[in-house]
C-alpha cells in the first residue's frame, strides 16, 4: 500500500520529536557522567610511581594522564607524549603538578613502601617514612617499626586534634562570644543617657563579668597550649624519592597510605572515609583541599530560608489574583508584570537586594537596634538572611504563576459545593481550594527550589563569600545568625575552579562539588516531589 | 447555560409551536415557603430568566421541566443566590423565603445557603473521608465536639439511606463510593445542616436506574421533612417523584400546577407537545 503523504509527514514528525527527546537525554546523562566519572574518581587513591629520569632526577608521583605533545608538523619527527604528575611536596619543589616527558623516563617502579601523607598544611607529601621522633628522641626505626606506630599515633592524634578544635571552636568560641557580647553592652551603655548612679551600677557589672570571662579565657588558653604542645610532641622525619629529609609533626598528618601496599579492600575504605570528609569537613589550603560541609549547609539552610519566604507570599498573591480580585485590566497588568519579574536577570535582583534589603533596610535595622556595634555592620552587610529574601523575590513569579494554575484547576463545582453548604468563600478557599490546589503550589515550590538553589550570581553581592568562619547556626545564644555570611556549593564551584591558587589540584574538587550540587538539588526536588505525591493521593479529585 | 435563549429555537427543535400569551392558572398554596415575582435574570444582556412568577409549597416535591437552556437550573440557583458567583449576572423582580426578600441588605448569605440545602448534577464530594464530607458543613457552622458529629453524621447517612453501606469505613476517601452513593453521600451532606429545603439540580443525570431508583425513594421519604425543589430532564421522573411540576421554556414559566393534572391535562398547547415528546 503506497504511503500518503500526510502519513509521511506524520512519521518524519514522530522521529524528529523521538530523536529530540534522545538528544536532551544523551546530554543529560553525558553531563551526569562526565560529573560523576570525574568527581568520584577524586576519591580514589591511585597508584604511587618512582619515576627515574634521565637526568638522575628521582621523583614519586602519581600518573594522571598522558598527551600528545605539540608537534612542528614535521613528518619524519616521531610523536612525543608527557605525563602529567602528581609530585607533592609543595613546600619542597613548589608546586603539586609536573608535566614529564616520556622519552625523559628512564626506569619505573612502584614501590612498596612508597607514602603519601595527607597533611593539614602544604598538600600531599610523597615521600618514604624513616623514623619516629619524640622530644628529639628516636621512637622508632624502619619501615616495619614506623609504621605500626605511626597509624596508632595518627588514630590517637585525630582524637586530639577533635578535642583541640572542640575546645577551640567551642569553649572558647562561647567566651569570645560572651566578650564581645559584653563590649557591645558596654559600648551600648555609654550611648546611653542614664543617671550616674545607675550607670557607675551597670559600668561595674558589666567589668565583673568581664573580668570573669577573661578567667575563663586564660584558663582555655592555657589549656589549648598546653594540649597544643603535646599535639606537637611526636615527629616523623621523612624523606623525599631525591633524598630531602624532613620532620613533619605527626598532629599535622591526616592520612599515612602506601598506596602499592593498600589492595582493593583498603582503597576502598579509604575512598569512603575521603568521600566522608568531603562532604562533612571543613575547607583548608584556601578550599583546595578538605571538605565542603559549609558550603552545604549554607546552600541547604539559605534555600530552606528562601522557602519560608516564598511559599506564603507567592500563595497569598496568587489567591488574590485568582480568587479575589475581579477580572480587569489593573489584574491583567499585575499578571504580564509578575510573569516578566521571572525574566528579569538574577543579578539585577542581587543589586536590588543589595540596594533594598541590606543597605535600607539592615542599614536601618542597625541604626536602630545594634547601634552599639556601629561602624561595624550586623544587619548592613550582606548575609544569609538577605540573600534568601532576594532569592525569594527572584521565585515568587514561579510561585504565584503554578499556585495561580493549580488554583484554576479546581474544579467550581467543588467551590459550589463547599459555598452551597453555607461556608463562606474564606472558609471554602482554606478547605476545599487550598488543600486540592496544595499539589500544584508544591510544584510550584519545586521550581522555586531548584531556581534557588542553583542561584549565584545575586548571592555574590547580598552575602555569600568564599570562606565562612562561622555557620549561621551554632551554639551560642540565640542559635540562629540569620545576619551571617555564608558558603555556597555553586560560588564555590566557582571559587575553588577559578579563583583557586592551586588550579590542578582544585579541578577534580570543581566536579565533586558540581555533582554534590546536583544532589543537594535533586534531593530537595526529590524530598518535594514525594509530598506533592501524598498530597494529590489525599486530596485526589478525580470524581469531580 | 448563557445565551441559552437565542440557542434553542422552536425551529430548531422542528416543530411549529405557537407562543399563546394567555395566562395559564396558577395552583393555589396555602404556605408557600419560596415564591418569586416577576423575577428575571440576565447574563450580561442575554435573558435567562423572563418574569417567572411561581410559589413553592412546604414539605412537598416541586419539579422544574424543560428542554435544556430553558433556564431551570438558573431559576433554582437563585434561591440559595449560587448565580451570585458569576459577576455578569443581574437580578430583577421579587424573590422571597418566607416572605422575605432573598436579595434583601439585611441576608447573609452563607446562613441562607445553610437553609436552602443544595445538591448538584455531577456529585461532588470532597476529598475527604466519608465522615468529615457530611460533617464539613456542621464544622463551618461551629460544631467541634466530635460526639455531636459523629451523631449528625449517623443521623444525616441514615436519612440519605446510605448509612448501612458505609457504616464500616467512616474513615475511607468519599471518592471511593460509586455514583450512586456518592450524590446520597451530597445529599447527606446537605441535610446534615438540617436546611428546610433542598435543590437538587438534576441529581439522577449521571446514574445508572437502580441508582435513580434509590434517590427518587429517598426524596419520597425526605419530602416528610423538607421542601424539595428538583430540577430534572426526565419527564417520567417529574411525574413519579413530583407534587407540582413548572415547565419552563426559552426562559418563561410556560406552566405551572400539581403533577397529576399538569401531566394529565396541560392547559398550554406547548407543555403538551413537551410532555408528549413533540420536543425537548
Amino acid at each position: 500500500m503506497p504511503l500518503r503523504r500526510s502519513d509521511l509527514v506524520g512519521h518524519l514528525m514522530t522521529w524528529l520529536c523521538a530523536g529530540t527527546l534522545a538528544l536532551n537525554l544523551l546530554l543529560i546523562l553525558g553531563l551526569l557522567g562526565l560529573l560523576a566519572s570525574e568527581g568520584l574518581s577524586y576519591f580514589w587513591q591511585k597508584p604511587l610511581w618512582l619515576l627515574e629520569l634521565a637526568d638522575g632526577q628521582k621523583i614519586l608521583g602519581e600518573l594522571y594522564e598522558t598527551e600528545d605533545i605539540p608537534q612542528s608538523g614535521r613528518a619524519d619527527e616521531a610523536q612525543k607524549t608527557r605525563v602529567r604528575v602528581k609530585v607533592g611536596n609543595r613546600d619542597i619543589s613548589g608546586s603539586d603538578f609536573r608535566w614529564i616527558d616520556e622519552a625523559q623516563i628512564v626506569g619505573r617502579s612502584r614501590p612498596a613502601d612508597a607514602a603519601v601523607l595527607e597533611r593539614l598544611e602544604w598538600g600531599n607529601f610523597h615521600g618514604f617514612a624513616r623514623e619516629l621522633r619524640a622530644h628529639g628522641q628516636t621512637l622508632a626505626r624502619g619501615e616495619d617499626a614506623v609504621w605500626p606506630l605511626l597509624d596508632r599515633l595518627l588514630r590517637e592524634k585525630a582524637k586530639e586534634r577533635d578535642a583541640l578544635e572542640a575546645l577551640e571552636k567551642g569553649e572558647l568560641g562561647r567566651i569570645n562570644y560572651a566578650l564581645e557580647r559584653l563590649r557591645l553592652a558596654e559600648r551600648k551603655l555609654s550611648l546611653e543617657t542614664l543617671p550616674d548612679a545607675e550607670r557607675t551600677r551597670r559600668a561595674e557589672a558589666l567589668s565583673r563579668e568581664q573580668a570573669e570571662q577573661q578567667a575563663a579565657y586564660t584558663n582555655v588558653a592555657a589549656r589549648i597550649r598546653e594540649k597544643r604542645s603535646a599535639f606537637v610532641a611526636e615527629t616523623l622525619v621523612v624523606e623525599t624519592a631525591d633524598g630531602v629529609q624532613r620532620e613533619l609533626p605527626v598532629g599535622y598528618v591526616m592520612r599515612a597510605i602506601r598506596p602499592n601496599a593498600l589492595g582493593f579492600a583498603g582503597a576502598a575504605k579509604l575512598y569512603l572515609s575521603r568521600a566522608w570528609e568531603f562532604i562533612s569537613g571543613e575547607p583548608r589550603e584556601s578550599n583546595t583541599e578538605g571538605g565542603i560541609f559549609p558550603a552545604i549547609f549554607g546552600t541547604v539552610m539559605m534555600v530552606l530560608l528562601m522557602s519560608i519566604f516564598v511559599a506564603p507570599f507567592g500563595v497569598i498573591a496568587a489567591v488574590y489574583l485568582r480568587e479575589y480580585a475581579k477580572g480587569g485590566v489593573l489584574v491583567r497588568l499585575v499578571r504580564i508584570a509578575v510573569n516578566n519579574l521571572a525574566g528579569v536577570p538574577s543579578i539585577v535582583f542581587g543589586v536590588f537586594g543589595l540596594g533594598f534589603f541590606v543597605y535600607l533596610v539592615g542599614g536601618t535595622i542597625d541604626q536602630l537596634f545594634y547601634p552599639e556595634a556601629l561602624p561595624t555592620p550586623t544587619f548592613g552587610t550582606g548575609g544569609i538572611l538577605w540573600a534568601s529574601l532576594t532569592l525569594a523575590l527572584l521565585t515568587v513569579p514561579v510561585v504565584i504563576v503554578a499556585t495561580e494554575e493549580g488554583l484554576a484547576a479546581v474544579p467550581q463545582i467543588a467551590r459550589e459545593g463547599s459555598l452551597a453548604l453555607g461556608a463562606t468563600q474564606f472558609e471554602t478557599l482554606w478547605r476545599v481550594v487550598l488543600p486540592a490546589a496544595a499539589p500544584g503550589i508544591l510544584t510550584g515550590m519545586i521550581l522555586a527550589l531548584a531556581r534557588a538553589a542553583g542561584e549565584v550570581a545575586p548571592l555574590m553581592i547580598v552575602g555569600m563569600v568564599k570562606l565562612a568562619p562561622a555557620l549561621p547556626v551554632d551554639g551560642n545564644f540565640p542559635y540562629l545568625h540569620l545576619e551571617r555570611k555564608f558558603m555556597h556549593l555553586g560560588f564555590h564551584i566557582y571559587d575553588v575552579g577559578f579563583q583557586s591558587p592551586n588550579v590542578e589540584a582544585a579541578k577534580p574538587l570543581v566536579f565533586a562539588t558540581a555533582l554534590l550540587l546536583i544532589a543537594v538539588v535533586l534531593a530537595s526536588n526529590l524530598i518535594a516531589i514525594l509530598v506533592r505525591n501524598h498530597l494529590r493521593e489525599k486530596y485526589a479529585t478525580r470524581s469531580i | 447555560m448563557r445565551g441559552a435563549i437565542t440557542r434553542l429555537s422552536p425551529k430548531a427543535a422542528g416543530v411549529e409551536i405557537l407562543m399563546d400569551d394567555a395566562e395559564a392558572p396558577a395552583p393555589h398554596i396555602d404556605k408557600p415557603v419560596l415564591t418569586t415575582e416577576q423575577l428575571s435574570l440576565w447574563y450580561g444582556s442575554t435573558l435567562a430568566l423572563d418574569a417567572i412568577t411561581l410559589e413553592i409549597p412546604e414539605k412537598k416535591i416541586t419539579a422544574f421541566i424543560g428542554p435544556s437552556g430553558c433556564g431551570k437550573s438558573t431559576l433554582l440557583r437563585c434561591f440559595n443566590r449560587l448565580n451570585d458567583l458569576i459577576d455578569v449576572v443581574r437580578v430583577d423582580g421579587a424573590l422571597r423565603f418566607h416572605g422575605v426578600s432573598l436579595y434583601g441588605p439585611e441576608v447573609d448569605v452563607s446562613q441562607l445557603r445553610a437553609r436552602i440545602g443544595m445538591v448538584f448534577q455531577k456529585s461532588n464530594p470532597f476529598p475527604k473521608s466519608i465522615f468529615e464530607n457530611v460533617a464539613y458543613g456542621c464544622r463551618i457552622h461551629g460544631v467541634t465536639r466530635r460526639s455531636t458529629l459523629a451523631e449528625i453524621v449517623e443521623r444525616s447517612l441514615r436519612a440519605a439511606a446510605l448509612w448501612e453501606e458505609v457504616k464500616d469505613r467512616l474513615d475511607a476517601s468519599a471518592l471511593g463510593l460509586s455514583g450512586g452513593q456518592q450524590q446520597r453521600l451530597c445529599i447527606a451532606r446537605a441535610i446534615a445542616i438540617e436546611p428546610e429545603v433542598i435543590l437538587l439540580d438534576e441529581p439522577c443525570s449521571a446514574l445508572d436506574p437502580i441508582a435513580t431508583a434509590k434517590i427518587e425513594e429517598l426524596m419520597q421519604e425526605l419530602k416528610e421533612r423538607y421542601t424539595l425543589v428538583v430540577v430534572t430532564h426526565n419527564m417520567q421522573q417529574a411525574a413519579r417523584v413530583s407534587d407540582y411540576t413548572a415547565f419552563l421554556y426559552l426562559g418563561r414559566l410556560i406552566e405551572y400546577g400539581e403533577t397529576a393534572r399538569l401531566f394529565v391535562k396541560p392547559q398550554k398547547k406547548q407543555t403538551e407537545d413537551y410532555i408528549t415528546g413533540r420536543f425537548g
